[in-house]
């Protein structure tokens, strides 16, 4: 589908469903914005960080003195000199009372965990001149052995944190037959291997790097009352909770704001020790200070994502109705136990089971730490992992029954008749159409004509094979009732804030709780608030992020700023026509009850009289006439906390074709078609989607991150995290079609993580799919040319391969270098 | 990222870029389009004293013809030589590769002597002018000027016969005037450098292949020029299988590297698929 902005705005039709083009984009786009880094404050000082170049080590000493000589250096910092200050970097989701979680010190004081970790602190008075010190601070570590490996981690052989005893965080369980939400698994099993079918798999969800347009940055003021950060991060609300929670300082003395922020996909939603060691150093000294990371220090200190072995059995009915379905995960949790890191697995607990009416389930996890960057939330965060391994499972499970993969789906989904559907897992879906979103996507995509192509070129033995990958997706977004998280141990309740202040001039200021870095929710909030309050959509301004002026929220993640955020907008506006209607019903000397409010006006029933919202506004900021005891003030505030999640579905379908020869791939076509309930700008969804069928297929294709034996980051720059530009991709065919959500009064539905759930597996199914035919099941992601020829070329999977280097590209030896000035790169 | 101070000379000959340079010695780095030198000074894995920028010196710009050879100056851009009908029609071989650098903003900075003399294995410049049998004039400290044959010019990994205190100056083509050609490189995302690459041209007759010159990219520590096959290639008609079975043999003796992207023994093989593949597109089949 090709959206063009409708230009001719008629006033009449309705902003919501409009394509409208994002307002923000004009300052986004040519970055002439408030990017964090662009901050400049009189007086400012730059950070340099200076980084354990070793995985696992002990810091024997700091030896700061030449660098303190060095031009511009105002001061150094270790971790000893910020210990009482610096705060800590704390899980906000311990999934289990038992879980244990290693202190992470935001520049470490005496042991490091992974190459990456911060342990000294340069304050400069420019940012150079932080960095030449920084090269300069002598750091003596004693290595220790570490632990890089997920299943070695699980030996305990080594530990990545030998004072916590094991490499085991925490385990946590659901179990159907337990949670009397469906039958026992380990029944289903049995008998399903007596006179069934079982699908016995182990699937890799690979490590991924958030690659956010915009490094992270932060720029703290100490010197008003309340310390200001500036930070480009999604989660500012949480940010300034976690500061107060640990650094001492009250959180009334703290103000955070998240200016325009580029990009996070997850990458942001985190407290960050670059954060906590320039507030601690800006508190020092008592000044300004700005710290902007380097791409390479974002690959190794920000979060990584992803990064699971999946252990999975299927058992089902020879006709291939699924019975039951055990899945045991192990999580690689990297050095410590981020944000949300630990319960990122466990998110996916509801949506293995996915869209389909399985009699029994049980889903295990256990989260470990080893010696590798921290990992946590990336698009999808959980249900990713979930999709992947059930619609991986579940085209095994047709070719086994030796039937097509869409014709397994419809045997086992819910049909759209049985909705509201409570899952196996123990969620209930509101509602959902698979069948027609089915439907939809065949026809867009040519199901029956590409299957016949297939069947040809199998024949005719075509050196370029053809394979059809499915994925029929659901997702829970929308996080979260704060009752459910209350029960999972989460810290936070999942609520979300909204104001709306009606300006005396007729423009309106809508705050809400959400934190967008990207997203367009100033266009889509401000489309809802005109058809709401009946103003024109340029009378409306968002104002976000900022502590000081959206006092309360829970920030952007999840998908959950339209389904829970502008819900809360939603409800602010409905109280403003409230007390609007008090005041019309004074000027117009009528009955309240008589007065009607449509597209901003409230009129007298009956009666040609009126009065518009702007006109109500300004009545009620001068004051001077209104009723008797009413506040002079039609604006309103609200909070909503959701009753249930958000449960968008697809479907998604894939062509890929295969070069034998060599086991390169080329994508054919891909079509997919969601459902998100009601669309608000379809211009935006179209940009969500898109950017989310990238990220999938990038992890099913391009990106991995890869360490060698050391524990030494190998992919460490975009020359070897090989991320995909518009150049790799082609263009999606993408449609809709519409079941309103039932939780919120718009009938919205998520979609920023929806392309990225879906499309990894429809990926990687249609490359098994082209295959198969050679004994090919599975392939490692991210299917390399190198791994699918092998594939081929053994006709069997590759199981993982051994560490390898990266290509050096930017060698050492280079004549004319000298070596001697060479630094490790973890320091570049 | 931020390189560490050094001092910035731009020249505006190659007189005085020499005389910089044996004034400065270790401590001077030559920055031509810094495409593969800002990175280093970046990631600061290198740290010149002295920065000598070659971007003012006219006499190391621009694309000439010189009887039977194309002059190409040593700073000339990849776009500039994309741009260039002279080195389509005399050394198609090599725009066809320069095509494939990188993006159009790199190719728009980066040269092809610095290319040459970074010599990266994995670069597209370096097989093709293997190739075409290019030779490379190199400047000397004294004033003098060598001529070296791109056959000897590749020494190592990221090592060439330029030495300390000298710079290349011109790259010489024979002409290969209507000579079929084709670069073949795989890549997993488009940005990226060759996995392996293989540049052929072929001068056809009848329908035969009467010459052929094939070079390899990243299937050792320098580019390779696959002599025995180019011999096989000669009196074969262009099809499928008299290629297939002349090249068969393309990938022995090679060394190439094991990464993230491919073992050696994987690169062996897609290197006798890709030979196929170039040699039968350079000769219209
Ligand atoms: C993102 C990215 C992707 C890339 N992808 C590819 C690719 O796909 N294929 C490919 O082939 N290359 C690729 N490159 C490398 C690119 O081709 C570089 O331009 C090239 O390697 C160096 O040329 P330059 O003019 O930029 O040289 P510089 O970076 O300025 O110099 C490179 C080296 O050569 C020396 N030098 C330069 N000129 C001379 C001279 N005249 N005499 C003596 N010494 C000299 C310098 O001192 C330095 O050591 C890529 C680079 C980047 C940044």
């Amino acid at each position: 589908m090709t959206i063009t902005e409708d230009r001719a705005a008629d006033a009449a039709t309705p902003e919501i469903g409009k394509a409208r083009r994002r307002k923000e984009d004009q300052r986004l786009i040519t970055g002439r914005t408030r990017w964090t880094d662009n901050i400049q404050l009189p007086g400012m000082l730059h950070l340099a960080m200076v980084r354990s170049p070793f995985a696992h080590a002990t810091i024997s000493a700091i030896d700061a003195s030449e660098a303190k000589g060095s031009s511009g250096v105002v001061a150094i910092f270790t971790g000893e000199d910020l210990k009482d200050i610096q705060g800590v970097n704390i899980t906000a989701w311990p999934v289990s009372a038992e879980q244990k979680s290693p202190d992470h010190l935001p520049v470490a004081v005496s042991h490091v965990a992974h190459a990456g970790e911060i342990v000294a602190v340069v304050a400069a008075r420019t940012a150079a001149e932080a960095r030449d010190a920084a090269e300069l601070v002598d750091v003596d570590y004693d290595e220790l052995p570490a632990v890089l490996d997920l299943k070695k981690a699980a030996t305990d052989e080594v530990l990545a944190h030998p004072a916590l005893g094991t490499n085991t965080s925490a385990t946590w369980q659901l179990d159907s037959a337990g949670q009397g939400s469906g039958g026992d698994v380990e029944e289903a099993i049995a008998t399903a291997r007596e006179g069934g079918i079982l699908i016995e798999r182990e699937y890799r969800q690979q490590r991924l790097i958030p690659a956010f347009m915009e490094p992270r940055s932060t720029v703290v003021d100490p010197t008003g009352e309340q310390v200001t950060m500036w930070s480009a991060t999604q989660v500012p609300h949480v940010l300034r909770f976690c500061i107060a929670a640990t650094t001492g300082l009250p959180e009334s003395k703290i103000r955070v704001v998240a200016p325009d922020v580029g990009g996070g996909f997850g990458g942001k939603l985190q407290t960050t020790p670059e954060e906590f060691a320039t507030l601690a150093v800006a508190r020092k000294l008592g000044k300004p200070v700005k710290y902007t990371e380097t791409r390479s220090e974002t690959m190794v200190s920000g979060h990584h994502g992803r990064d699971q072995w999946q252990k999975l059995t299927l058992a089902a009915e020879k006709d291939g109705r699924v019975t039951g379905l055990k899945v045991e995960l192990m999580a690689d949790l990297g050095a410590y136990a981020a944000l949300v890191g630990g319960g990122v697995p466990v998110l996916g607990a509801w949506m293995f089971n996915s869209i389909y009416k399985f009699a029994s389930y049980q889903f295990n996890v256990t989260n470990y730490y080893t010696n590798k960057t921290w990992v946590d939330a990336y698009r999808g965060a959980g249900r990713p992992e979930a999709t992947y391994a059930i619609e991986r499972l579940m085209d095994e499970l047709a070719a086994e029954v030796g039937v097509d993969p869409l014709e397994i789906r419809e045997k086992n989904w819910i049909t759209h008749d049985e909705f509201p559907f409570t899952t196996v897992a123990g969620m209930t879906y509101d509602s959902g159409n698979y069948e027609a979103a089915t439907a939809k996507a065949k026809e867009l995509f040519g199901y029956d004509e590409l299957r016949a192509e297939q069947k040809r070129r199998r024949e005719s033995n075509d050196p370029v094979q053809l394979g059809i990958g499915v994925s029929t997706f659901t997702e829970m977004c929308g996080l979260a009732p704060s009752r459910i998280l209350g029960a999972l141990n989460y810290g936070a309740g999942g609520w979300e804030s909204a104001s709306i202040r009606m300006l005396a001039t007729g423009t309106v200021e809508v705050i809400t709780g959400v934190s967008p870095h990207g997203q367009g929710h100033e266009t889509a909030w401000s489309q809802i608030v005109a058809d709401r309050l009946g103003v024109p959509f340029e009378n409306v301004e968002v104002l976000h992020g900022d502590t000081q002026i959206s006092p309360k929220g829970m920030d952007t993640y999840g998908s959950r700023s339209l389904v829970v955020g502008a819900e809360a907008v939603v409800r602010a506006a409905d109280k403003v026509i409230e007390k609007a209607k008090v005041v019309a019903a004074h000027l117009l000397e009528a009955s309240i009850d008589d007065i009607e409010f449509n597209a901003g006006t409230f009129g007298v029933k009956g009666t040609d009289k009126g009065i518009s919202m702007p006109e109500i506004a300004l009545a009620a900021w001068t004051g001077h006439n209104l009723p008797d005891g009413m506040e002079p003030s039609i604006d309103a505030d609200a909070t909503f906390d959701p009753d249930n999640f958000s449960f968008p579905h697809g479907t998604h379908l894939c062509a890929m074709e295969v070069d034998t020869e060599t086991g390169a791939t080329s994508m054919r076509k891909y079509v997919c078609v969601d459902d998100i309930g009601t669309i608000i700008n379809p211009l935006i969804v179209e940009g969500q989607v898109h950017g989310g069928l990238v990220q999938g297929i990038a992890q099913a294709l391009w990106e991995g991150a890869e360490y060698d034996e050391q524990g030494t980051l190998v992919t460490g720059s975009f020359v070897d995290y090989t991320l995909p530009t518009s150049a790799d991709t082609i263009s999606f065919i993408t449609d809709h079609t519409t079941s309103p959500s039932t939780y919120n009064t718009l009938g919205t539905k998520g979609v920023g993580e929806a392309g990225a759930i879906a499309s990894t597996p429809a990926v990687v199914n249609a490359i098994v799919d082209a295959v198969r035919q050679f004994g090919v099941n599975d392939i490692l992601m991210p299917c390399t040319p190198e791994r699918v020829w092998k594939a081929i070329a053994k006709g069997r999977s590759v199981p993982g391969e051994g560490e390898r280097d990266a290509a050096p590209h930017f060698d050492e030896g280079v004549p004319n270098q000298d070596p001697g000035a060479a630094n490790d790169g973890s320091q570049a | 990222m931020i390189p560490a101070q050094f001092d910035y000379l731009a020249p505006t000959s190659v007189a005085d870029a020499v005389a910089a340079l044996a004034e400065h010695g270790d401590e001077a780095k030559v920055l031509a389009g810094g495409q593969s030198l800002l990175p280093i000074l970046r990631m600061r894995l290198n740290a010149p004293g002295v920065v000598i920028d070659l971007g003012r010196i006219p006499e190391l710009q621009g694309i000439s013809e010189d009887g039977d050879h194309l002059v190409i100056g040593a700073m000339t851009t990849y776009a500039a030589v994309l741009a260039s009908e002279s080195v389509g029609a005399h050394a198609a071989l090599l725009s066809k590769a320069v095509a494939t650098v990188a993006d159009p903003q790199i190719r728009h900075r980066g040269t092809v002597g610095g290319a040459l003399v970074h010599a990266d294995p994995a670069g597209d410049v370096g097989a093709p002018a293997l190739a075409l049998g290019a030779e490379l004039v190199i400047a000397g400290a004294d004033g003098s000027t060598r001529t070296v044959a791109a056959e000897d010019f590749f020494e190592d990994l990221f090592t060439t016969a330029v030495g300390e205190g000298e710079l290349l100056t011109q790259i010489r083509i024979p002409k290969h005037t209507g000579w079929g050609a084709h670069y073949e490189k795989f890549v997993r995302v488009s940005h990226q450098w060759s996995i392996v690459g293989v540049a052929a041209t072929v001068r056809s007759e009848g329908g035969s292949i009467a010459e052929a010159r094939v070079g390899l990219t990243n299937m050792g520590s320098t580019p390779l020029r696959a002599r025995s096959v180019e011999e096989a290639l000669v009196g074969q008609p262009a099809t499928d299988e008299a290629v297939r079975a002349a090249v068969a043999s393309v990938a022995e003796g090679t060394n190439p590297p094991s990464d993230l992207n491919g073992d050696a023994d994987y690169r062996k093989h897609l290197a006798t698929v890709l030979t196929r593949r170039a040699v039968l597109a350079a000769a219209g089949a």
